[in-house]
């Protein structure tokens, strides 16, 4: 963190912010506030050059044609690739995870490379489109409570070898591979399918990120009685008969 | 042509008699108007009897995101200053209500319809409209719905070989993309407050520039169209340069924008704006949209706002603060059930208003407003929200399935 400033980048919200995902960023900059901490939010168009100094990157989903030409500006740009390299936290959300991905498939039914920054490849599922509330444990190392969450994708996401699953589903598609994976994860860089927005159904990945890019253990409590009253009704929810 | 000089095929005829009857029985039943089940049986029996019904009239179909019911009801009562009109003024907008309304209207000259955005195209083909509205399009029910620059593409194509005055918002980069496959475009500058849906450009993907009220792409040149009427302010400008008052009952700029494309319609059957414009002066409320209701003593305003785009308009309308305000929001089958949406409402607009929040997903907004740092209060119903607010009218916003639940609360 540079001058006492959390420089918080929401990536392409002219191509990539078309299910709320904004929400993401206005949870993180909402509870680093909370903690004291200052925080300049940087919104990049498509058209201007992402900065490398971010310390957290928000990328969020969008419809395909925007994802392709979200895609191909970004590997051109090359800005998030080298934040990423400068070890900057990325989280990145259904269409912005798979650009994240080494592949996935486009608008003309081609399959585009991705920034490769998540060892993850995606296509998409021949059947109905995986839409509905998810519920999910997520990966135990993180330490941090069930996964609440909204999906809306045709995406089916495979991970390989370096890339752990963020979560594992109970409920709901995920990653869409059958084996009950959702999201995938490295160091510093995460992907997920989950709307909702998922920072504001799940305060508490919204400060592991905040602790992540702070290098901190732990960040002083929050009043989160709003957060925990949605989540204990969307988990129920998500698990009476439809 | 007026009225309904060739009598309908007996099937047709018998398809019409069905469709009343099945009416009748499901509102006996209690199970609303009947409009729809109506349709669905005529259109069984007869599944071209759109069509037909639609051949003794002058077709005018109105789409958009926001706003149809409203334009069409703004439409109607202009027109009927040249002609008997008939309107599927309830809002039932896809094929088999809208068969159902015109099934009602024998001698009108006139049907003005609207049409679900989905349905616009395949409605466009089967009633031969002389005129279609596109208001505007913007991000709607995502969980459900097609994504809405491929809307804009499905209108495209749908309207490439209509013969119908198009009459479309040249503020909508979507909207012209759309319309601009036609041969026949009467651009209206109805304005746009929600921008975010058409910052890539529909035709070649270009980052649209969007100096002042301009717009343009960059890359590949597509670019707002001349407009020939336009709102400025609270005038319509006509094609001769001369300005009209808008004096509407109904509240707000998007609402100006609807009575502006309106009048541009009207134009094309002959109707003088200001002739158009004092009729749609008599439209108070709009199947219980804006109107004021009493409810424990107290005033209430109820305004729909299904999505960003409408909430955005209806903030710019309600009253300054501290009238008080209620949000109620559902996320039911016909809301679209993922409430993600909301994170694209600006919700500190509402600064300095008393916030009272209800409905089914009454949590969601609680989380909402407590990121956008508003001070709000979650009520379990209206009862309690009306209680609990300060003395003044009060504003209820509230997203369709809510709206419905509080006009039955207030008996409107």
């Amino acid at each position: 963190m540079s001058d006492n400033s959390l420089r918080l980048v929401w990536v392409y919200p002219d191509l990539l912010s078309t299910y709320g995902d904004q929400g993401n960023a206005l949870v993180v900059e909402r509870r680093a506030r909370q903690r004291g901490l200052d925080v300049t939010r940087i919104d990049v168009r498509s058209d201007q050059p992402v900065p490398t100094s971010g310390d957290i990157y928000l990328i969020g989903g969008g419809e395909d044609r925007p994802q392709r030409l979200a895609a191909e500006r970004l590997r051109r740009d090359s800005g998030l690739a080298r934040a990423a390299g400068n070890g900057a936290i990325i989280f990145s959300v259904c269409a912005g995870y798979q650009i994240l991905g080494h592949e996935f498939i486009n608008d003309l039914d081609q399959r585009q490379p991705g920034l490769g920054l998540l060892d993850v490849v995606s296509t998409r599922g021949e059947g109905e489109r995986c839409v509905g509330d998810v519920l999910g444990d997520i990966d135990p190392p993180l330490g941090l409570p069930q996964l609440t969450g909204f999906e809306n994708h045709q995406g089916i996401t495979h991970l390989g070898p370096t890339a752990r699953p963020f979560a594992r589903t109970r409920l709901g598609k995920g990653n869409g591979t059958g084996d009950g994976t959702e999201g995938a994860y490295n160091d510093t860089v995460f992907g997920t399918y989950m709307h909702g927005p998922v920072l504001a159904r799940n305060p508490q990945i919204a400060d592991l990120l905040l602790r992540l890019a702070l290098d901190v253990n732990a960040l002083p409590p929050t009043d989160d009685r709003w957060y925990e009253a949605l989540r204990s009704e969307r988990i129920t929810a998500a698990q009476q008969p439809a | 042509m007026a009225g309904n000089t060739e009598p309908l095929p007996p099937r047709a005829r018998l398809a019409v008699t069905a469709g009343k009857a099945a009416a009748a029985v499901s509102r006996a039943a209690g199970r609303g108007s009947g409009s729809v089940i109506g349709g669905k049986v005529a259109l069984r029996l007869s599944p071209d009897l759109l069509g037909r019904l639609a051949q003794h009239l002058d077709v005018i179909l109105v789409s958009a995101t926001n706003g149809k019911t409203t334009t069409t009801r703004l439409i109607a009562e202009a027109l009927r200053a040249a002609g008997p009109v008939v309107s599927n003024a309830l809002g039932a907008n896809m094929p088999a209500g809208i068969t159902s309304a015109l099934a009602g209207g024998s001698d009108a000259r006139f049907g003005v319809i609207e049409v679900d955005e989905k349905y616009l195209a395949g409605v466009a083909r089967d009633t031969e409209p002389k005129a279609i509205a596109l208001l505007n399009l913007s991000r709607d029910q995502l969980d459900r719905a097609a994504e809405t620059r491929m809307l804009a593409e499905h209108w495209r194509e749908g309207l490439s070989g209509s013969k119908a005055v198009v009459i479309a918002n040249a503020d909508d980069p979507l909207v012209v993309w759309a319309a601009s496959s036609s041969p026949n475009v009467v651009w209206v500058a109805a304005g746009q407050m929600w921008k975010d849906d058409a910052w890539s450009c529909p035709s070649c993907g270009g980052v649209m520039q969007r100096p002042g009220d301009d717009w343009f792409c960059g890359e590949c040149g597509f670019r707002r169209p001349a407009p020939s009427w336009a709102l400025n302010g609270e005038y319509v400008l006509d094609p001769h340069g001369s300005a009209w008052p808008i004096h509407l009952q109904l509240p707000g700029r998007a609402n100006r924008a609807n009575a502006a494309s309106s009048a541009a319609v009207a134009a094309v059957f002959g109707v003088p704006p200001q002739v158009a414009l004092e009729r749609m002066y008599q439209v108070q409320a709009v199947a219980g949209r804006y109107d004021v209701v009493q409810f424990q003593g107290r005033d209430l305003r109820l305004l729909l706002a299904k999505n960003p785009a409408g909430w955005l308009e209806t903030f710019s309308l309600i009253d300054q603060p501290p009238t008080p305000v209620v949000l109620s929001v559902n996320a039911r089958g016909a809301d679209g059930t993922d409430t993600s949406w909301l994170w694209d409402v600006d919700y500190t607009r509402l600064t300095g208003h008393p916030i009272f929040v209800i409905g089914d997903r009454k949590l969601d907004l609680a989380v909402r407003l407590e990121v956008a740092h508003q001070s709000f209060q979650v009520c379990q119903n209206l009862d309690e929200a009306v209680q609990m607010a300060p003395p003044g009218r009060i504003e209820v916003i509230a997203n369709y399935t809510a709206f419905q639940d509080l006009r039955r609360r207030v008996g409107n």
